[in-house]
């Protein structure tokens, strides 16, 4: 089941991208679809950000997380490369759990 | 999958208990943004056929990035190709070493390793977010994902954001923000 899974989600994002390749440029250049499309990262990586570190399992909780994303903020304002914006987040809630 | 956000998504969601379909339908969601990066660069690689396939697999963020920022047709093929092949060797040879590695640490926990996804994505993000209407609606994705959490199936707050979205951007003028739509995120690496 999780091969299966991963395979067709393989398969459809290969898929999209050839889509994009060899589709006739008009089907694809509608401005609502051009301006939607940008939009659905933003959206599900912001999601992902709030329930990854606001989580577990189905309960909301305040831990390490939090104050390690926060970290990884000051690390993004800094325009820190993505090694390092991941690497002070693990860090900090290394640390904290630690003390 | 050769795209690395929806490669994060997937085992993200896996990872915290969401099925694997609700896995496959974030990723599949994330990589949507390829297929309006084929377009932009179709008529710049003037790929056919068997090459088209080949390209095909390096369409992301940072070999659109790279070629569209050349001033000519010759320069932008060689910076997609070679951004693509560097990326995509590199890419999965970490891959790799990160799957056979990992299952040499006792306890990622202790490491922190729990809290770097969210920091991934957070970095994932941060290049997107260089207008107001970016900014406003990754805020409202995060609390709205939040909020549904303790009452969907993991994975499903992702699902219902993503609809949103889709549904405030099919419905909402362009103008209203007075922004144009941005062009692929930065390098994250």
């Amino acid at each position: 089941m999780l091969w299966a899974g991963l395979l067709i989600a393989s398969a459809g994002c290969y898929a999209l991208k050839l889509a994009g390749l060899s589709l006739p440029q008009s089907w694809l250049q509608d401005e609502r679809i051009q301006r939607t499309v940008p939009l659905i990262p933003v959206a599900l990586l912001a999601a992902l950000v709030a329930t990854q570190t606001f989580s577990t399992g189905h309960e909301l909780v305040l831990d390490v997380r939090a104050a390690a994303l926060a970290v990884a903020a000051i690390a993004v304002v800094l325009r820190a490369p993505f090694l390092v914006v991941v690497a002070s987040a693990a860090a900090t809630a290394a640390l904290l759990r630690l003390i | 999958m050769f795209t690395g956000a929806s490669q994060f998504a997937m085992v993200g969601v896996i990872g915290a208990g969401g099925s694997v379909w609700a896995g496959a339908a974030t990723a599949l969601l994330l990589g949507t943004r390829n297929a309006l990066y084929g377009v932009r660069l179709s008529s710049l690689l003037g790929v056919r056929r068997l090459r088209r396939a080949g390209a095909a697999q390096f369409v992301i963020d940072e070999t659109t990035a790279m070629a569209i920022a050349r001033d000519n047709a010759g320069d932008a093929r060689f910076a997609f190709w070679a951004t693509g092949l560097a990326l995509f060797t590199l890419w999965n040879l970490g891959t790799l070493i990160g799957a056979l590695a990992t299952h040499a640490l006792p306890n990622p926990k202790l490491l922190g390793f729990d809290a770097a996804p969210p920091a991934a994505f957070l970095a994932l993000l941060a290049p997107r977010l260089r207008a107001r209407e970016p900014m406003a609606i990754a805020i409202a994705a995060g609390v709205v994902a939040v909020i549904c959490l303790p009452f969907v199936p993991a994975g499903v707050p992702l699902l219902i954001v993503a609809v949103l979205v889709a549904l405030y951007g099919a419905s909402s003028l362009p103008t209203l923000w007075g922004g144009r739509p941005e062009g692929p995120g930065g390098d994250p690496h």
